[in-house]
């Protein structure tokens, strides 16, 4: 069965929606001016060494608008994708990774299966990003996440409290976040989140992970007189 | 292949005609000049004193030397805390004066780039909260990470391109009580590292002539935004960004080439965290064993966080299938410090780095030994209740 023949089933129609939500993205037209089938980007791109992956045919199913190739595209490639922006070589200045970053939001932002699935051991970063407002923390060194780091992380992990007291810079004692946040910046950063429709993009790809952000947020909110829904 | 030296005598001697007079593409700076003039937003200019370094296409960009608010990087200060504790540490060694702010949240780009769980108008928001906290603290910011330094750079493309996605974040702004506020120049530490990098090689204390070293360029340094990275034509001709490079041989280390220096590290945002087969064989396939097979490096430096995390942790893994690696990483601002004498563990923090770094200390004429009996008296002090914390006189006692 061919790729495309896997997605036979999904009307025409959605297809057309979805891409036409990418195109609509006010950074789509500056993603893309024409191909010259060159293989340039391909050459630049490390994802392209090591998966069935390659920018030159994201630009080019996103520049014929054709339809099949990108309803595959949308689900099985663009995660894949390095996000590394090698492919900025394109002498047509097109940007494939660029695309691919419109691609995935609007894959997360219909709740496709694919993208569900992507994200699946992911969620506890979206968490420490969102609630937080630091993305990594020294706690998230555990040997059982990084096995393949080898002993150093159990070093790491053992003597976490100790070895954080031990830098000199005072913003940097911390374990949970990567270093300290004052409340008010949390206050506003919760407030982008809901300002932008961040929260709704949440509730749409893990409905679970929006309830305990919801639940983290909401005294610091309501402390700023914002009511959260 | 090398560049051939005529070529090369040529950019060199044209490297006054090409710019800033005659640049190929349009200056964003401009704009947003043009935009403060309508009443749009406020710049925040570069404080002075400010040093003039030369970007990709000729134009000049101003970077200042002190008075900057520092964007942490939230890899580095969480995983990596020696560079961040490195980069501090230099400005302190010139006696600048900084700001290590509390009111900075992450870019949140990592996030972005790796699960796409937010969009324009939040990433934009988040850029525009930080820079106006950095413009109320009266410091100018200097970002610690190159995504943030490259995502910031698109949001500033995009905020200019857009009056709607500008009003959008306007009234976030607003809502938040901080002023809407555009840095006249975006900075990235590893910039401000190149502009003062004679200062740092007159303060040197180590000789590292038999130091190797090769240099990975980080991807949303250089190629994200191209036209605002620096690049110099006594640096490969030009051809390749000139920050960490030209620091390297400023300090009096032998600078090494390799043929995959172009390649991304394999870090893939999204990889490093949840599908790590694709990254531990690009970084040690593509990176490692091409540098140890071409150049044999004493250690590898790079200038980003998630390439310093990937080169080095990925390197344990390889090791168990007999593939050639075992070179140390680090960032350039933990290899000049230790060039200037910094503590290798109080200050640049090695002990969170994972490839073994202490062949490279001894032949740098550092004694790993005693100063991690230095540390580990400093570690018996705060277990005991003695000290809550090392502090900055405990470092450069
Ligand atoms: S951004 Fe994606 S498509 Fe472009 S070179 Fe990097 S991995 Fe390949
Ligand atoms: S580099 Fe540009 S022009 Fe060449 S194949 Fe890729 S997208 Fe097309």
């Amino acid at each position: 069965m061919t790729l495309q023949a896997r997605y036979a089933d999904v009307p025409v129609e959605t297809k057309q929606r979805l891409f036409d939500e990418v195109k609509a993205d006010l950074r789509f037209r500056d993603t893309l001016y024409g191909c010259y089938e060159c293989g340039i980007c391909v050459a630049a791109c490390p994802s392209a060494r090591f998966y069935d992956f390659s920018p030159r045919k994201i630009a080019q199913a996103a520049a014929r608008e054709d339809l099949g190739i990108f309803y595959e595209q949308l689900n099985d490639d663009i995660w894949n994708c390095s996000q590394c922006f090698s492919c900025l070589r394109c002498p047509r200045g097109n940007n494939p990774g660029g695309l691919i970053t419109i691609m995935r939001e609007v894959a997360i932002n219909n709740g496709l299966a694919s993208a569900r699935q992507a994200l699946e051991g992911y969620g506890r970063v979206v968490y420490k990003i969102m609630s937080t407002g630091t993305q990594v923390s020294p706690d998230m060194l555990q040997p059982n996440a990084f096995p393949d780091w080898g002993p150093h992380v159990a070093e790491i992990s053992e003597n976490l409290l100790l070895w954080r007291r031990a830098l000199p810079p005072e913003t940097l004692h911390t374990t949970s976040t990567a270093w300290e946040v004052t409340d008010r910046t949390l206050t506003e950063l919760y407030l982008i989140w809901h300002m932008t429709g961040v929260m709704d993009m949440i509730k749409e790809v893990d409905a679970g992970l929006h309830m305990i952000l919801v639940d983290v947020m909401e005294e610091l909110l309501e402390d700023a007189g914002y009511a959260a829904d | 292949m090398p560049i051939p030296l005529n070529v090369l005598e040529a950019r060199q001697l044209a490297r006054h005609v090409q710019g800033p007079q005659t640049p190929p593409t349009e200056d964003i700076r401009e704009k947003v000049f043009e935009l403060e003039a309508k009443g749009e937003w406020i710049v925040q200019r570069v404080p002075e004193p400010w040093l003039p370094v030369t970007t990709k296409y000729g134009r000049i960009k101003k970077i200042p030397v002190g008075h900057t608010w520092h964007h942490k990087s939230c890899g580095q200060c969480g995983h990596i805390p020696g560079y961040s504790t490195s980069i501090f540490w230099l400005h302190r060694a010139l006696g600048l004066d900084y700001d290590d702010p509390r009111d900075q949240t992450s870019c949140t780009a990592w996030n972005y780039y790796a699960s796409a769980t937010s969009n324009v108008g939040a990433q934009a928001a988040v850029a525009m909260r930080n820079f106006g906290a950095a413009y109320e603290s009266g410091y100018f910011p200097q970002i610690h990470c190159g995504t943030s330094y490259g995502h910031y750079k698109e949001v500033r493309e995009q905020l200019v391109a857009h009056a709607d996605l500008r009003d959008e974040v306007r009234r976030i702004c607003d809502r938040l009580g901080r002023p809407f506020v555009m840095p006249e120049e975006i900075v990235h530490y590893s910039e401000w590292v190149y502009a003062m990098r004679d200062e740092f090689a007159r303060r040197r204390v180590l000789d590292l002539s038999n130091i190797d070293v090769t240099v990975h360029p980080a991807c949303h340094y250089h190629k994200l935004v191209v036209e605002d990275a620096i690049y110099d034509p006594d640096v490969y001709g030009g051809q390749r960004t000139a920050v960490v490079s030209a620091v390297v041989t400023a300090l009096g280390a032998n600078l090494k080439d390799y043929s995959t220096w172009y390649d991304c590290c394999g870090f893939g945002f999204r990889h490093i965290l949840v599908q790590r087969d694709f990254t531990r064989s690009f970084a040690t396939l593509r990176k490692i064993e091409v540098m140890r097979e071409e150049a044999d490096p004493d250690v590898v430096l790079t200038h980003d966080t998630g390439c310093v995390t990937t080169l080095d942790q990925s390197q344990f893994a390889a090791r168990a299938h007999d593939r050639k690696v075992g070179v140390p990483v680090m960032s350039e601002s933990q290899f000049a410090a230790l060039a200037m004498g910094a503590h290798p563990y109080r200050v640049c923090q090695l002990h969170w780095h994972n490839t073994d770094y202490r062949p490279l200390l001894e032949k740098m004429g550092i004694d790993w030994r005693e100063r991690w009996r230095e540390f580990e008296d400093d570690l018996e002090r705060l277990k005991s209740g003695e000290k809550q914390f090392l502090t900055w006189e405990d470092a450069d006692a």
